[in-house]
């Protein structure tokens, strides 16, 4: 390892996110192998691999959509190995999916609703939202801020792919997120969408720290500043982003192949 | 956080008079008032034959075959079972209540019998819920309907508290105030009451969190995990909330026919809600009570047209079957899809997909 080893490999009570000795196992397939990871609060890191290097998988195990195998997960200092998803998600985590996972029959506004409402309490409510709600108005802002004031009353299906990403991002953010995953949130975004996505991360408060999966570097290391380089399930590299960046293993297994 | 406390006031245009509006859009339409109307003089049109043998009788069946529609529609949980749990509460009003099967009836009054009937179905309604639940599409059907055939079998051959396959014959039904309430027309106005409470509760709770919450299990319950919820712990919340609409629907059946026997909780009866729910609609809480109508039309009138036909009058199920092939066949939601995209033709033909009730 290098000299910014120290840094991250610094294992504490005041990490955001720990992950020690993480394996999934799929059948005989492991996903994951021994994944030790600890990201500090507000930190934010790039997760870089190959497709099939474990990157979907590791934020599967974070957020308990599969637990993992084997390891241990903490956020924020409390063991959430074995808590269901929805537990982590209430403690402060989130997530986007990679595959946009919304709800087509809902309205725009309805989909921004439920993140508001997953997140606090009354989610078994009888009484409709009346026109001061909190909440209702938490979700408005939150549309306003990804861009979608326009379409906010259109059902989701109907949205073109670029919407439904910011949508995807929206959901991320309901709430009081301390820390969030975000698995490929720049794909199949044209140029300008881009720019928008770079400008809500790098526009995110300071204390809330988070790990980006994404094959554009050019998005990747403009708002990261630390980056995870995982190959074959396993952590292949950690350092800065200008060091990944020149490393000469790392270009060879990912940056040379990606960029032909 | 700067997101969410950016320019808040766009949110604010809103005004008062639209409070209403946003907590009951529904009643923004004539329609809705028309049809109030005309089912609230329905006793001053139809004979004690129609008021009790059709409308009642839609009424009921269209108010179990809601509690479906609830679960299929907002919540993407086919439950065959319904019919069981509205003559679970049915035979609780026989058991808790007075007939003449003075060996098991208790002889509660109506008024505590009710409740009971109603409190216990809803229960037995949440713990099949708790089993389906674990299960997903053809899983959850097969469970329900598990527990409904067994449910059938098992008043066939219990005589100590559900009478056998003779069932429980000449229950009680209320009456106070000086009303009977079993009489035409009070019972139709009781039937119409409780079926109006239950569409509205399921029209007004599609729009709250709770409903709100259950369409997201069924379009994407994993999502829904992934932003705080419960997903099994809304669903069986789903379940019991349909219970206590299917129990009030059996409660008013064993009312009307104030017998009940093992022969009311067939498998045959609980497809029968399905086909109700599904000829209807499943998208909307109106859909059941359409389908219902249909039904019950065709159970009353089918047998004297086939036999005014030279054909045997029990094979109206045949027609009903035949309809039922036809509506799955051009129409998905039912006859509430037909209707709308009918109207979507009639009225805007340029403008596709304008309302977007209906799902692709």
């Amino acid at each position: 390892m290098d000299s910014a080893a120290p840094r991250f490999s610094a294992v504490g009570a005041g990490a955001a996110l720990e992950l020690r000795g993480v394996t999934r196992l799929f059948g005989a397939l492991a996903a994951l192998t021994d994944v030790t990871i600890t990201v500090r609060p507000g930190e934010r890191r790039a997760v870089l691999g190959s497709n099939g290097a474990g990157k979907t998988t590791l934020f599967n195990c974070v957020t308990g959509d599969f637990p993992p195998s084997s390891g241990t997960i903490r956020f924020f200092g409390e063991d959430i190995t074995h808590f269901p998803p929805y537990e982590r998600i209430r403690r402060g985590l989130r997530r986007t999916y990679q595959i946009s996972a919304l709800f087509p029959g809902l309205t725009v506004r309805d989909n921004v609703y439920l993140a508001c409402r997953g997140v606090s309490r009354g989610r078994y409510s009888f009484l409709r939202p009346g026109t001061n709600d909190a909440l209702m108005s938490a979700a408005e802002t939150l549309i306003q801020a990804v861009h979608l004031t326009a379409v906010k009353e259109q059902r989701v299906a109907e949205l073109a792919h670029g919407q439904q990403r910011q949508l995807e991002i929206a959901l991320a953010l309901a709430g009081a997120p301390r820390f969030i995953l975000f698995d490929e949130p720049a794909a199949g975004l044209s140029p300008t969408e881009r720019r928008e996505l770079i400008e809500i991360l790098t526009s995110l408060p300071a204390h809330i720290g988070y790990i980006i999966i994404e094959h554009d570097m050019d998005v990747a290391l403009r708002v990261v500043e630390s980056v995870t380089m995982m190959h074959n399930g396993r952590v292949f590299k950690e350092g800065l982003p200008h060091e990944i960046e020149a490393d000469p293993e790392v270009q060879e297994l990912y940056l040379g192949a990606g960029h032909e | 956080m700067s997101l969410v406390q950016s320019a808040p006031e766009t949110t604010q245009p809103a005004a008062a008079p639209r409070a209403t509006l946003l907590a009951w859009p529904e009643f923004n339409k004539p329609a809705v008032w028309l049809v109030a109307v005309i089912l609230l003089i329905m006793p001053f049109i139809a004979s004690g034959f129609f008021l009790i043998e059709i409308f009642a009788t839609t009424l009921i069946l269209g108010t179990i075959a809601l509690s479906l529609m609830f679960l299929a529609g907002y919540g993407g949980m086919v439950s065959l079972m319904q019919l069981t749990i509205a003559g679970f509460a049915a035979y609780m009003v026989a058991v808790f209540g007075m007939s003449a099967n003075t060996n098991i009836s208790l002889g509660w009054p109506w008024w505590l019998a009710t409740p009971m009937a109603l409190v216990l179905a809803t229960i037995f309604g949440t713990l099949g819920g708790t089993l389906a639940v674990r299960t997903e599409g053809i899983y959850t059907i097969m469970i329900t309907l598990a527990i409904g055939a067994a449910f059938y079998y098992f008043t066939n051959q219990n005589w100590a508290i559900f009478g056998g396959h003779t069932g429980i014959n000449t229950i009680a039904t209320p009456k106070f105030w000086g009303v009977d309430w079993r009489a035409d027309v009070p019972y139709y106005y009781v039937t119409l009451g409780v079926a109006a409470f239950c569409y509205f509760a399921v029209q007004y709770v599609s729009r709250a969190p709770f409903g709100l919450a259950l369409q997201g299990v069924r379009d994407n319950p994993r999502r829904m995990a992934a932003l705080g919820f419960n997903v099994n712990a809304h669903r069986v919340a789903a379940y019991a909330f349909a219970s206590f609409i299917a129990a009030l629907g059996g409660v008013l059946q064993v009312w009307n026919y104030r017998q009940i026997s093992p022969g009311s909780v067939s498998v045959g009866a609980c497809i029968d809600i399905l086909i109700i729910a599904v000829v209807g609609g499943i998208t909307r809480p109106i859909g059941p009570y359409i389908g219902a109508f249909i039904f019950v039309i065709l159970r009353t009138f089918a047998l004297d047209l086939l036999v005014k036909l030279g054909l045997d009058g029990n094979r109206f199920r045949l027609l009903i079957g035949l309809g039922f092939l036809a509506i799955v066949f051009w129409s998905s939601d039912g006859v509430i899809g037909l209707w709308e995209r009918w109207r979507r033709r009639a009225t805007t033909p340029d403008k596709r997909a304008v309302g977007g009730h209906g799902h692709g």
